[in-house]
C-alpha cells in the first residue's frame, strides 16, 4: 500500500483509472477476508474431551425444574459413564422457541409447552421426525399440569370460578395465546367452562370475548405475565400454569397470594422430544436418548413433584396427592388434538383473531 | 445586562425549573431507578449476582461482540469519510443517505434480515448447515446484527470533520514527497484522532447495549449467547429483579462512563460530535 | 458552519462548496479507488444486501396477501400507536428539549456541565435498561406509578408508558439539534430585540423561533424516526395488546414467533419504506434549511 501510494502520484491519467478499480477490488477483497475471519468463531464449538454438552430448548416456566432435573441427570450419567455432561438452557415463549430451532437454534432436545409446537418443528424444517410423540410413554409427556387461578391475597375480589373472571371491574392477566404454549392451555380452559355452562360454541366465544376484554396487557410468554401480575401489581387475576401458580405464591411472595381452583380446567401436557439432526450432527444422540427417559424415572419424577408439575408416576403421584387439587379436566382430544386446534383457534383468522377484531376499541 | 427571550430574573430562574425538573423526571429518575433497585438486597447480594458465572459470561461475549464489530465499524469508518472528504464524486449524497439508513431502521428488522439470510429456513441456510458454519444463534450473527446497527456511527463523526479540514494539509504533505499512508498516518489520523474516539465511544456503547437486533439472533442460551442486556431480561423474566437491576447498573456504568469521557473530549479538545446516536 | 453542526449532513454542505472549484484538478491524494470500493462493497454486505431480502421475501407474497397483512386491522393499529406516540412524544421533545437548549446556551447555573453531559444519557444508557427502569418507576407499585395511581392515571401497560419511554430515548436529538443553532443566534439579538421594547413571548416567538425552526424540525423528525423503530425499552413499558398497545416492531415479532415469515417480511417492508420516507424528509428539510440559511 506504501508504494501504491507513491507510485500513484507519478501515473498518468488512463493508467490511474485502472489502477482504481484494481484499488476497489483490493478493497472488496479486504472486505471478504475480514468476513472470513468473523465467520470462524463458531466453528470450534464441537464437543471436545470427555465432556459433552446437551442444549435443551424449553418454555418459559420450566427454569426451576430443569434446573434440578439437569444437576441429577449429570451426576447419574457421571456416575454410570464417567462422563461429564453440561446441559444448556435456553426458556421462553414455547412458540418462540420452537422458531428459533426451526430457524436452526441446535437444540438436542426440545421440552415445549403442547404437542403442537414439537409438531411445528417437525414440519417446517427435517431435523426432527414426525412420529416423535410415539417415541417415549406417556405420548412423550413426562409430566403434566392444569390451569388454575392466582388471586390477591384474601381473593379481595371474589373469585370463585371462570364465570367471576368477566364480572365489572375485574381485570385478568394471560400471556398471548399467538406466542405463549400456557396461554393457549389458558384460552381452552376458558373455552371449556364456556362450552359445559352455555352449552355451545358459540356460547363459549361468547364468554372468551368478554374473558378477553377484561384482559389489559398480553405477554409474549408466561413468565412475562407472572412478573406483571406479582411485581407490577397489575390485575385481579392471573391465569396460570398450577406450578407457576405454586412457585408464585411459595417464593415470590409468601402470603401475597391465594391459589383458586376453577370447577373445570383442562389437562396441560407438555411434550418432550429429541431433535434427531442435531443430536446426530453432535453425536449427543444416546445422552439425549438418555436425558428425556430420565424423566420418567422415580427420581425424576419426585423432582418434578416437588416443582409443582404432576407427576405421571403412579406411586410418586400418590405420594404427592395432598398437592394437587382434584377437579373436572378436559383433554386436547376433546378439542380435536392440537393441529385442529391451532386451525381452529389460534391461527391467523382463527378464533382468537375473530374475538380480538371484535374487542378492539 | 441579561435582558433576553425571558426579560424578569423570575422568568428565568421560572424556566431553568422547569428544564431541570423535566430533566429530573425523564433522565435522573430512572438513572436513580437502576441503582436504587440493585442495591435494594444489599451489597452482597449485587456483588454475588455480578460474579455469577452467567453474568460473567454475558460480560465476556459483549465484550468479545464490541471487540469485533467496533474495530470493524472503525475500518469502515475511516474508509468511508477517507473516500467521502477527500473526493469528489458523483452519487457522493447518496452514498452518504445509505450509510445513514441503519440508523432509521427498526433493531427488530435489523434481526430479522440477518434470520432471513442465513436461519436454516434462510438463503444460505441449507448450505451453512451442511458446512457446519453457525452464524444465527452464535456469536456471527451476533456480530453482524451489532455490527448493523453501530454501522453508521464512526463514518457519521469523521465525515463532517474530514469535510471541514478541507484537503489542503495532504495535498502539502504529498507534494512534500510524503506516501499515502504515510500522509494518513502523520497528517490526517493526528487531525481527526478525538473525533474518532468520539465516534468509537458512542460506537462501542450502542454495540454493547444493542437488546432489539441482538435479541432476534441470540437463541438465547444462558451462558453461551446471551450478551448483558439479553442476560439482564433472562434474569428479570426469573423473579430476580435484583439481579437483572445489577447487570442493568453495570450498563449503566458504562453509560455513565461513556459520558464522562464524552464530556471530557468536548471540553478539552473542543470536539463537538454531530447529533451523536 | 450551521450546516455542519447540523444532525444530518448531506455530505455537500460548506467544505464540499468551498473545495467545488478545485474538483477539476487531477487527484493527487491516493487511495480513493481502495478507499470507495471498500466502502461499497461493506456498505452492500452489511446493510444494503440484507435489507434487500425483506422487499424480495415481501414481494414473493402477492400484492393481495401482502395488503392483508401488512395492513391488516391490528397491523395499522399498531402503526397508529407507533407513529402516534411517536409524534407525541416528539412534540415533548420538541417543546421541552427547545428549553433544555435554551437555559443550557443562555443561562449559568452550578452543575451545568454535568446538566449538559446528562442529556445525553439516552444515547449512552441500552434502551432495555431505560426499559426496565421506567416500567419500575411508572408501575402502580413504582415511584412515581405509586403517586399517579391515586389520580387515576396510569402510565405503565398504557399508550402514555409508550409516549414516557419514547420522550426519554428522543430528548438528546431535540437538544443537540438545537443548542449550535442557538450559540450561533447569540444573546445580543434576543437583547436587541428586548431594548426595542419587545416582550418576552414576542421575542420568542418572532426572532428565536423563526431562527432555529428548521433544526428543531430536524431533531423533532430524528427523534420521531428513532421513536417508530424503538423496541428495546418499550416492550417492557407497553401493554403488547393488540389493537391497543402493541408497538409495530413487537408485532413483527410476535409475527416471526408464529413462524409467519411473510407477515413479518410484510409489516417490516411497510416500515422500512416508512423509515425511507423520514430520512428523506429530514435530508430535504437540511437541504432547506442549508439554503436559507445561504440566502
Amino acid at each position: 500500500m506504501i508504494e501504491r501510494g507513491q507510485r500513484f502520484l507519478q501515473v498518468s491519467q488512463p493508467r490511474a483509472r485502472g489502477r482504481r478499480w484494481f484499488g476497489a477490488a483490493i478493497g472488496a477483497l479486504a472486505v471478504f477476508a475480514l468476513a472470513g475471519c468473523g465467520s470462524k468463531t463458531s466453528a470450534d464449538k464441537a464437543a471436545n474431551g470427555g465432556a459433552i454438552e446437551l442444549l435443551n430448548v424449553s418454555y418459559d416456566p420450566t427454569r426451576e425444574l430443569y434446573k434440578d432435573i439437569n444437576a441429577a441427570f449429570a451426576a447419574q450419567w457421571k456416575a454410570e459413564h464417567g462422563q461429564d455432561v453440561t446441559i444448556n438452557m435456553s426458556h421462553g415463549g414455547s412458540g418462540k422457541q420452537s422458531r428459533a430451532v426451526i430457524d436452526g437454534l441446535e437444540a438436542d432436545v426440545v421440552t415445549l409447552a403442547l404437542a403442537y409446537d414439537v409438531d411445528a418443528i417437525a414440519q417446517n424444517s427435517n431435523v426432527l421426525a414426525r412420529d416423535w410423540e410415539q417415541r417415549l410413554p406417556d405420548a412423550s409427556a413426562p409430566y403434566t399440569s392444569t390451569i388454575v387461578f392466582l388471586v390477591r391475597k384474601g381473593n379481595p375480589k371474589h373469585i370463585r370460578d371462570w364465570g367471576d373472571l368477566v364480572k365489572p371491574g375485574v381485570a385478568v392477566i394471560t400471556p398471548n395465546p399467538k406466542t405463549s404454549g400456557g396461554a393457549r392451555w389458558n384460552f381452552l380452559a376458558a373455552w371449556a367452562y364456556g362450552r359445559k355452562t352455555g352449552g355451545s360454541d358459540a356460547a363459549a366465544e361468547k364468554f372468551v370475548g368478554d374473558l378477553f376484554g377484561h384482559v389489559p396487557v398480553l405477554d409474549s410468554g408466561a413468565r412475562g405475565a407472572t412478573t406483571t401480575f406479582v411485581e407490577r401489581g397489575i390485575g385481579d387475576v392471573l391465569l396460570a400454569w398450577e406450578n407457576e401458580a405454586f412457585l408464585a405464591q411459595k417464593e415470590l411472595g409468601a402470603g401475597k397470594f391465594d391459589i383458586v381452583v376453577p370447577s373445570i380446567s383442562i389437562l396441560a401436557e407438555p411434550s418432550v422430544a429429541l431433535v434427531d439432526a442435531n443430536a446426530t450432527k453432535h453425536g449427543t444422540t444416546a445422552v439425549a436418548e438418555a436425558y428425556l427417559k430420565f424423566l420418567y424415572t422415580p427420581e425424576a419424577q419426585e423432582l418434578i413433584a416437588k416443582n409443582y408439575y404432576r407427576p405421571r408416576n403412579a406411586d410418586v403421584a400418590a405420594k404427592y396427592a395432598g398437592t394437587f387439587p382434584k377437579l373436572d379436566l378436559v383433554t386436547i382430544k376433546d378439542f380435536g388434538g392440537w393441529q385442529q386446534a391451532q386451525t381452529t383457534y389460534f391461527a391467523d383468522g382463527g378464533v382468537f383473531d375473530r374475538i380480538f377484531s371484535g374487542i378492539k376499541r | 445586562m441579561t435582558r433576553g427571550a425571558a426579560s424578569t430574573p423570575l422568568a428565568r430562574a421560572a424556566l431553568l425549573g422547569i428544564a431541570l425538573a423535566f430533566l429530573g423526571v425523564f433522565l435522573v429518575a430512572p438513572l436513580v431507578a437502576v441503582f436504587a433497585e440493585a442495591l435494594s438486597k444489599g451489597f452482597a447480594a449485587y456483588g454475588a449476582a455480578l460474579i455469577e458465572r452467567d453474568a460473567l459470561s454475558a460480560v465476556r461475549l459483549t465484550l468479545l461482540v464490541a471487540a469485533i464489530s467496533v474495530p470493524l465499524n472503525i475500518v469502515f469508518g475511516l474508509a468511508a469519510s477517507w473516500a467521502i472528504a477527500k473526493f469528489d464524486f458523483r452519487g457522493k449524497s447518496v452514498l452518504i443517505t445509505l450509510i445513514d439508513l441503519p440508523f432509521s431502521v427498526s433493531p427488530v428488522v435489523s434481526g430479522l434480515i440477518y434470520v432471513l439470510l442465513f436461519g436454516a429456513q434462510g438463503w444460505f441456510g441449507p448450505w451453512l448447515r451442511a458446512h457446519d458454519v453457525e452464524i444465527i444463534f452464535a456469536v456471527p450473527g451476533l456480530v453482524l446484527a451489532t455490527m448493523f446497527i453501530t454501522f453508521p456511527f464512526v463514518a457519521r463523526e469523521l465525515i463532517p470533520l474530514m469535510q471541514e479540514q478541507g484537503r489542503d494539509d495532504e495535498e502539502a504533505a504529498l507534494s512534500l514527497g510524503a506516501s499515502g499512508w504515510q500522509t494518513f498516518r502523520r497528517v490526517t489520523l493526528p487531525n481527526i484522532r478525538w473525533g474518532l474516539l468520539y465516534g468509537v465511544l458512542l460506537c462501542n456503547a450502542r454495540a454493547m447495549g444493542e437488546f432489539g437486533a441482538v435479541s432476534v439472533v441470540s437463541g438465547h442460551i444462558r451462558g453461551k449467547t446471551n450478551t448483558m442486556p439479553l442476560h439482564v431480561e433472562i434474569l428479570y423474566n426469573e423473579y430476580n429483579f435484583a439481579a437483572a437491576f445489577a447487570v442493568a447498573s453495570l450498563l449503566a456504568l458504562l453509560a455513565l462512563v461513556t459520558l464522562t469521557l464524552k464530556s471530557i473530549l468536548e471540553w478539552r479538545y473542543g470536539i463537538h460530535g454531530r447529533t451523536g446516536y | 458552519m450551521q450546516s455542519a453542526e447540523m444532525a444530518i449532513d448531506m455530505g455537500d454542505g460548506r467544505a464540499w462548496h468551498r473545495s467545488s472549484p478545485k474538483s477539476n484538478h487531477r487527484r493527487v491524494i491516493p487511495g480513493f479507488g481502495l478507499t470507495l470500493g471498500f466502502t461499497i462493497t461493506w456498505l452492500s454486505l452489511i446493510v444494503l444486501v440484507p435489507l434487500t431480502t425483506i422487499f424480495i421475501r415481501a414481494a414473493g407474497m402477492g400484492w393481495d396477501d401482502f395488503v392483508a397483512v401488512g395492513l391488516s386491522a391490528r397491523a395499522l393499529k399498531a402503526y397508529q400507536l407507533s407513529f402516534g406516540a411517536s409524534l407525541a412524544a416528539g412534540g415533548i421533545n420538541t417543546v421541552f428539549g427547545m428549553l433544555v437548549a435554551w437555559v443550557l446556551v443562555r443561562q449559568d447555573f452550578p452543575g451545568k456541565r454535568i446538566v449538559n453531559a446528562l442529556v445525553d444519557l439516552p444515547f449512552a444508557l441500552p434502551t432495555a435498561v431505560a426499559g426496565i427502569a421506567l416500567t419500575a418507576l411508572y408501575a402502580d407499585n413504582g415511584w412515581f406509578g405509586g403517586l399517579l395511581a391515586p389520580l387515576g392515571i396510569k402510565v405503565a401497560f398504557t399508550p402514555i408508558g409508550v409516549v414516557v419511554a419514547l420522550v426519554f430515548i428522543g430528548l438528546p436529538f431535540v437538544v443537540r439539534s438545537v443548542e449550535p443553532v442557538l450559540a450561533d443566534l447569540g444573546q445580543d439579538v434576543e437583547e436587541a430585540a428586548a431594548t426595542l421594547g419587545a416582550s418576552g413571548w414576542q421575542t420568542f416567538h418572532r426572532i428565536i423561533l423563526p431562527a432555529i425552526g428548521p433544526a428543531l424540525l430536524t431533531g423533532f423528525a430524528l427523534a420521531f424516526a428513532r421513536g417508530v423503530g424503538e423496541y428495546g425499552s418499550l416492550i417492557f413499558i407497553a401493554g403488547n395488546m393488540p389493537y391497543r398497545t402493541e408497538i409495530a416492531p413487537l408485532l413483527i415479532v410476535t409475527q416471526l414467533e408464529q413462524f409467519d415469515y411473510a407477515g413479518a417480511t410484510a409489516i417490516a417492508a411497510v416500515m422500512l419504506i416508512a423509515s425511507f420516507a423520514l430520512l428523506l424528509l429530514i435530508n430535504l428539510i437540511q437541504v432547506w434549511s442549508r439554503k436559507r440559511g445561504m440566502a
